[in-house]
């Protein structure tokens, strides 16, 4: 293990090998996303250790995912806390950050609680309102030879056990158009997303097997809108 | 701060625990996170995203609750363990499938920057101001944590063609 460490730190990384970990979670800038792109396409031994990298990418979430959350003993702990502690001078600052938080801090907790509470309403009437003009306006906006645009994007999955859900990334050029469809061809739609660019896909009612499973996020992996599928709960 | 509280806990809290890989000490260690944000919430200026400066914080303070908690693994037992178990024929047969043994390894690797850039999306720049180290340290560092990533699987018998 001494040995091949040492062999290891010998080998310096080029700027692209490096930069490759970041490609496969999206987070480059366009440019340093092109160049890694580029290096990809010409030389094979890289594109050979992307292929590690996206197998490491999916099981650090498949781990992180793993993990749970914590109880409500944390939360109750933490507002027991802030209920505790002394009240506190607004900032004679004149930043804008200063001031937001003298205006906070003005506030109790519970009345902070309870604004925070109707802000969130507000928030999901907004987002109810958007989804419904959304809606309305799809059939002018983006129409695809394989959408019906009589009917939901999504499907009745009402019976049967539990449908074989899947974790998705989409390639950041893809189009709204290319998404339906590609719902369209695997009978699938999204739960719920994006949290951290990921989308959560159920399938239709069929029940798969394991293998039939596997099968389908390979195809689904080898998408060209797809830079990422994972089973999901 | 309920609002903050219930769209970064989660995640907060999978990050402490990855660091101080004890469920009672994480939960401890969100409270105080946020305790921290409601005081110094002045302090933030915006300059970053609020999950960097909540990881930041929670960085901080798991460093901090694993100096005052010294029965602590280290990084090197833990790839011992992993192959101390090789006998284990039912762990053997575990280890021919690539991604239970790569998560036993990413597990025992714990190494905070892969968290950062694969499960948290961090950029190079939003990881280098949450482990407060110079951006290609960063890109050197997480080179390095995959390569030891990748001795690791070795250990266990799994070959991925790289390195």
């Amino acid at each position: 293990m001494m040995a091949t460490s040492k062999k290891i730190l010998e080998q310096e990384p080029s700027e692209i090998e490096m930069l490759l970990p970041w490609h496969a979670a999206g987070t480059l800038n366009t440019r340093d996303a092109r160049r890694v792109e580029e290096a990809l396409a010409r030389d094979p031994e890289l594109a050979k250790q992307y292929a590690v990298i996206r197998e490491e990418y999916a099981e650090t979430i498949d781990l992180n995912e793993s993990l749970g959350a914590p109880s409500a003993r944390a939360m109750q702990k933490l507002f027991a806390a802030i209920d505790g502690e002394p009240a506190r001078k607004p900032s004679a600052s004149f930043n804008i950050s200063a001031g937001i938080s003298g205006f906070f801090a003005r506030l109790s907790p519970r009345t902070l609680a309870w604004s925070a509470s109707l802000g969130a309403l507000a928030l999901l009437l907004q987002a109810g309102v958007i989804g419904a003009v959304l809606m309305k306006n799809q059939n002018a906006a983006f129409q695809t030879a394989s959408l019906s645009t009589n009917e939901p994007l999504t499907r009745d999955l009402s019976v049967g056990a539990p449908p074989p859900r899947a974790l998705v990334r989409f390639a950041p050029d893809a189009r709204i158009a290319d998404i339906t469809a590609l719902l369209d061809t695997y009978q699938a739609s999204i739960i719920d997303g994006a949290k951290g660019g990921m989308f959560r896909l159920q399938f239709n009612n069929r029940a798969l097997s394991k293998d039939e499973f596997a099968g389908l996020l390979r195809k689904l992996q080898g998408e060209k809108i797809v830079s990422l599928a994972v089973a999901a709960q | 701060m309920q609002v903050l509280y219930g769209r970064h806990h989660v995640r907060v809290f999978r990050f402490g625990l990855r660091l101080v890989r004890d469920e009672q000490v994480a939960e401890d260690l969100i409270s105080e996170v946020f305790l921290d944000v409601w005081r110094q919430a002045g302090k933030f200026e915006g300059r970053s995203a609020v999950s960097t400066w909540l990881l930041a914080i929670t960085r901080f303070k798991a460093l901090s609750a694993l100096r005052r908690r010294k029965d602590v693994e280290l990084d090197d037992e833990a790839a011992n363990a992993i192959e101390d178990t090789s006998d284990d024929p039912e762990v053997t047969a575990q280890k021919k499938d690539t991604g239970v043994a790569l998560r036993k390894c990413l597990t025992a690797l714990s190494q905070e920057i892969v968290d950062l850039v694969y499960y948290h999306e961090k950029s190079v720049e939003e990881v280098a101001e949450i482990v407060g180290i110079p951006e290609n340290t960063v890109k050197t560092r997480l080179f390095y944590a995959r390569k030891k990533l990748a001795e690791l699987l070795k250990a266990a018998g799994v070959e991925r063609g790289w390195p």
